[in-house]
């Protein structure tokens, strides 16, 4: 505190002294539409397609939504998409949202950072840092992952030019076949960067087609995975994660609630490309989007997405595993990607299922050969396990516990 | 800094300020506001009562006066807040001078 003016970084401080705004994050995707061609993409349509592009919302869309966003009480919009950059009025949509007191995190390959960009980005910050993901360090490994020549060096060019503009921004990657030769060089870089305070992040487990659009662009998504056992490994490389997924196997309980998670509470919802509300960025199953261009935000989250709150399953198969498991908590399980998965909330997914054993067994909290929805004693588990944490040895990093 | 209390000001164009849920919060929009990019700002009670006078219609005079009427303190102790508010304000580039 300073007199009469308190300054407030709202990751560590409380901002709100009474009750908060009924929304306060939104993640805007502007276009599906990406200049990338990346195949283990969830999301991305070609950059010209003319049927995603005439289904985009429209600039004044786009301001009303924020602007109620802001009337809501949103502090942050998160841009993303596709590729956020390819629309043509991306810098005014910026700059109308900074000037409505929104901070904007902006989800970019970064190959159209251009001059003039960097220097808006300079004059009116976002007030987040840009996140960037680097498919490669070598314009062939980059090349060969987003089948798009010369792609690589408007990516250097872009990061250079907010190296340049003092731009803060994130670097992060994907775990995949074609670059994962790459990826300590990555880490290496990554580290040299001013705005990386945390080792970049990788996303180990791809998503399938997020709007069901091409099974066999999702039977080779699913090929791409890796190996359960190695994701595991990876995923619990960082000891405070060991104790995260100890504590939460330790306070689950279980239920055949479909929406367990910030979704239920319509938390942080996303605008997709078509101006139809979502619970979360991966939940596109229609019957549970809300048509933004027929209504308000207002209204969904007044009329429509309470409902979610109270989605129980009544599939067996979930009955019997998922609403069973001990594990639940620490799985990528979840109704959105069930239903990328096979169309339904609550079919159980196996590769989930494979990971979230393998890190299980790997922790101590299974058995090899045991199922996590057989185990009766899971708090029991994880309690002995935490408890053995708590007695750290000397140098362990696990001393904050 | 000394302020004239005939001078009126008003909320700088490089800030946006947000009422939400009670709380009044200014958020940085041109660079440079504060030491790191990120935070936003709000203001204690007495500095949002003050705040809502600062319409860059009223001078600090009027303020000042409009206050003893509304709270039971003199114009002197209101003043020294009002300025005190008023400095700090200018001071962090977020309240300008009308012209």
């Amino acid at each position: 505190m300073d007199g009469f003016v308190a300054r407030k970084n709202i990751a560590s401080n409380p901002l709100w002294q009474t009750r908060e705004p009924r929304l306060s994050a939104l993640d805007i995707e502007l276009t599906e539409r990406c200049d990338n061609a990346c195949q283990h993409c969830y999301i991305n349509l070609p950059q010209n397609d003319p049927t995603a592009r005439a289904a985009e919302l429209t600039t004044s869309e786009w301001k009303r939504i924020l602007k109620e966003a802001a009337q809501l009480g949103v502090l942050r919009v998160r841009f993303t998409g596709g590729e956020p950059l390819l629309r043509e009025d991306f810098a005014e949509l910026y700059e109308y949202a900074r000037r409505l007191g929104l901070r904007v995190t902006l989800f970019t390959n970064a190959r159209r950072i251009t001059p003039e960009l960097a220097a808006l980005f300079q004059r009116i910050p976002p007030l987040q840092k840009i996140e960037i993901t680097v498919y490669g360090m070598t314009a062939e490994t980059y090349e060969e992952v987003t089948c798009a020549p010369g792609s690589f060096a408007e990516f250097r060019r872009g990061i250079d030019l907010l190296l340049a503009s003092g731009v803060p921004f994130l670097v992060k990657s994907v775990d995949l076949p074609q670059m994962r030769h790459e990826l300590p060089a990555f880490q290496a870089w990554a580290a040299t960067l001013p705005g990386m305070e945390l080792p970049a992040s990788v996303t180990r487990i791809l998503d399938l087609r997020a709007r069901r659009d091409s099974p066999a662009r999702s039977k080779h998504i699913a090929a791409l995975r890796g190996d359960p056992e190695e994701v595991a490994r990876n995923r619990l490389a960082s000891s405070n994660l060991r104790a995260d997924i100890l504590r939460l196997a330790a306070d689950q309980h279980g239920a055949n609630a479909l929406f367990g998670c910030a979704a239920g509470a319509c938390a942080l919802p996303t605008i997709d490309a078509r101006g139809r509300m979502q619970a979360c960025m991966l939940l596109r199953a229609p019957q549970l989007a809300y048509d933004l261009r027929a209504g308000s935000m207002t209204d969904a989250l007044e009329h429509f997405f309470p409902r979610l709150g109270w989605m129980k399953s009544e599939t067996p198969a979930f009955l019997r595993r998922c609403a069973r498991c001990f594990l639940r908590n620490i799985c990528d399980q979840c109704a959105a990607k069930s239903w990328m998965e096979s169309g339904t909330l609550d079919t159980p997914v196996e590769y989930y299922c494979q990971v979230t054993h393998a890190i299980a067994r790997q922790v101590g909290l299974l058995a090899e050969g045991e199922r996590s929805w057989d185990v009766t004693n899971g708090r029991e588990r994880a309690n002995r396990i935490l408890g053995g944490i708590n007695e750290p040895e000397p140098g362990s990093n696990l001393s904050t516990l | 800094m000394s302020l004239s209390l005939d001078q009126i000001y008003q909320l700088s164009e490089d800030v946006v300020a947000r009422e939400i849920e009670g709380e009044l919060i200014i958020v940085p929009l041109a660079a440079g506001m504060g030491d790191a990019d990120d935070e936003l700002y709000t203001l204690n009670e007495t500095g949002r009562v003050i705040w809502s006078k600062l319409d860059g219609q009223r001078s600090l005079a009027d303020v000042v006066r409009e206050l003893a009427q509304e709270y039971d303190a003199s114009e002197s102790e209101i003043a020294a807040d009002v300025c005190g508010l008023v400095a700090e304000l200018v001071r962090r580039k977020m309240l300008v001078a009308a012209s």
